[in-house]
């Protein structure tokens, strides 16, 4: 672990991120301190500017304290992001472990369903997937991970292709192992940091299109997320620009600190790949 | 010749293999249609304010809703086949008709967005490996790294602000200046200048994408055996750079334009509502909000062939680009 952080520190941009993280899940998690309210709750004037009428980032249109939602709506991401990318790791390991563990047929077919599902251009998916299900956090969580698993797939597969042939495994098989056996307690440890690696990109990935979604009004209608406050605040674009304005830095800063710890982690976990570069 | 009837065989075989695909997307969009809530009868009879449940079934044996699974799936699949997407009730229009419709539009973004991002991108992805580990490097990685993370439909709003509303350079949406009822070139120039926010919005992901990649692939190539040649014959390493490395390094971009396409299609969904681009993308906002899941089905459809269509243009193009591809 020590030897971990020492690789990790090494990569100076991946401890900002994970600073700014800190921060975000602090916010999220003392959200309820500093506004204890409703963040859907009118707080006072409508379309305060920033600093006015005791609000630190203004309001909207109808009074909503947009700092309020912004705290609030930090739960929301990374609870979305979370949820969907250990579904999307956990569906995705278990076809690419198969796919790579038997290959035959299993691999051929399990390959095709992965091949078309990464044809289907994804957030179209998505949206069709949710207006279908309609909007709730379940349907959000469930619509992100079906179109982001085929990537684990192809990754896990080809660790598991690779890692088949290994004495290690030969020596399994000699012993009598389970095939269960030697795929979750023998392949699957060896190949963990590449799908760590991945799955912390997907963390990414996952908030930007749950914020897409509530975006197009495709959010869970009873909880606050920045997706959403963007969208109400569109139509007031011209008359203040605050309400969309901070809810997309905090998106951004989000995702751009979720990316340089996955960078980060993977010349930790790879080092050897960071010495060749 | 027998050359010539190799790659055409390589063509056929690649149509093939995206056949069953192509099948297989039709299949799952019928069963989403059946996933969701109510069927056609439902929305009409919606739509009518009230029907007897006598003239509801009546209905569904009109349309075949009654007839098994397996049954309605032939007449979906015949009806696809035959471009029949069924019926917008909110429009009044057959599918296939409103997405005709709205195509160019969006054809139109998505060409300009990939030749201002493969472009732009391929130029930054040469500057920064030009100047390796320089402030140009650490600045164009920089951009792209904060790029990569940021909302589309973010930029397009501050975009708006910035470029639109105070600035007043672009108009903030829409395609063309309808009460200007212009013709010819001045139309032309028109679109072309409502053209401008939603291409930059939408190429800048792809950019970020485009500058990493190619960063990388010149680096790559830059420690290949041919470079050592190159440089042992005493050419220039301008030469080099310009000629040898970068026309290998611009392989792997090509391929990743033509996977991209599926992420294009989701990212105008986006643009195109924020500039009311009137698209496809602005088409599938508009059926969402209506509720209109026929039409929706229908846009997904057809976004979905055209990214199958693209990759194998992609492919055959690549083919006869490289000769090093098997084509056996």
């Amino acid at each position: 672990m020590a030897d971990f952080w020492r690789l990790y520190r090494r990569n100076r941009s991946a401890v900002i991120g994970l600073a700014i993280i800190a921060a975000v899940i602090l916010m999220a998690a003392t959200a309820h301190l500093f506004f204890p309210d409703d963040p859907f709750k009118l707080a006072g004037k409508p379309m305060s500017p920033p600093g006015a009428e005791g609000f630190l980032l203004g309001s909207d249109s109808l009074g909503r304290d947009v700092a309020a939602g912004i705290a609030h709506g930090a739960k929301t991401s990374l609870l979305i992001g979370l949820l969907a990318t250990m579904v999307a790791v956990g569906f995705g390991a278990v076809m690419g472990g198969l796919a790579g563990y038997y290959g035959g047929w299993i691999d051929d077919l399990l390959m095709r369903v992965t091949e078309m599902f990464q044809t289907i251009p994804s957030f179209v998916f998505a949206i069709l997937l949710v207006a279908i299900m309609k909007p709730s956090i379940e349907s959000i969580v469930i619509a992100i991970a079906v179109v982001s698993w085929p990537a684990v797939a192809r990754l896990v597969r080809g660790e598991f292709m690779s890692l088949r042939n290994r004495e290690f495994v030969q020596a399994c098989h000699i012993v009598g192992m389970s095939d269960v056996r030697i795929m979750l307690g023998e392949i699957l440890p060896n190949c963990l940091s590449p799908i760590i690696v991945t799955g912390s990109l997907m963390v990414a990935t996952a908030i930007l299109i749950e914020s897409g979604l509530s975006f197009l009004g495709l959010g869970d209608p009873n909880i606050m997320s920045w997706g959403f406050l963007i969208g109400a605040g569109r139509t007031v674009l011209r008359t203040a620009w605050w309400v969309c304005t901070f809810p997309g830095v905090a998106i951004l800063l989000t995702v751009l600190a979720i990316n340089l710890v996955g960078e980060g982690l993977n010349d930790a976990l790879n080092p050897r790949l960071r010495e060749r570069r | 010749m027998n050359h010539a009837v190799k790659r055409l065989r390589y063509v056929l075989k690649r149509l093939l293999q995206a056949l069953p695909i192509v099948l297989a997307i039709v299949v799952v969009n019928f069963f989403l249609l059946h996933m969701a809530e109510g069927d056609a009868v439902d929305v009409l009879a919606g739509e009518a304010g009230s029907a007897t449940p006598e003239y509801m079934a009546e209905l569904r044996t009109k349309f075949g809703l009654d007839k098994p699974l397996i049954v309605q799936l032939g007449i979906y699949l015949k009806n696809v086949f035959s471009f029949d997407l069924g019926y917008s009730f909110r429009h009044e229009m057959p599918v296939s008709e409103l997405v005709l419709d709205r195509f160019i539009p969006t054809l139109l973004l998505m060409v300009s967005t990939i030749v201002l991002a493969v472009g732009v991108g391929i130029l930054l992805g040469l500057l920064a490996a030009t100047g390796l580990n320089t402030w140009r490097d650490t600045l164009i990685s920089i951009f792209a790294l904060v790029t990569y993370a940021t909302p589309l439909f973010w930029v397009g709003l501050m975009m708006i602000v910035v470029f639109a509303l105070n600035l007043g350079w672009f108009p903030t949406s829409g395609m063309e200046n309808i009460a200007a009822f212009h013709t010819g070139w001045d139309r032309v120039v028109d679109i072309a200048h409502h053209l401008v926010l939603p291409t930059i919005t939408l190429s800048l992901f792809y950019l970020a994408l485009y500058t990493r990649l190619m960063r990388a692939s010149m680096l790559e190539q830059a420690g290949m055996d041919y470079v050592t040649t190159a440089r042992a014959k005493g050419l220039t390493e301008r030469r080099i750079m310009f000629v040898h490395v970068l026309r290998n390094a611009l392989l792997p971009v090509v391929t990743m334009a033509g996977v991209q396409v599926g992420a294009l299609i989701g990212g105008s969904v986006i643009v195109e509502s924020v500039f009311a681009w009137p698209g496809l993308g602005m088409l599938a906002f508009e059926a969402l909000f209506a509720r209109d899941l026929n039409l929706l089905l229908g846009i997904f459809l057809l976004s979905a062939l055209l990214v199958v269509a693209v990759n194998l243009v992609v492919d055959i193009i690549y083919s006869l680009l490289d000769p090093r591809i098997e084509v056996a």
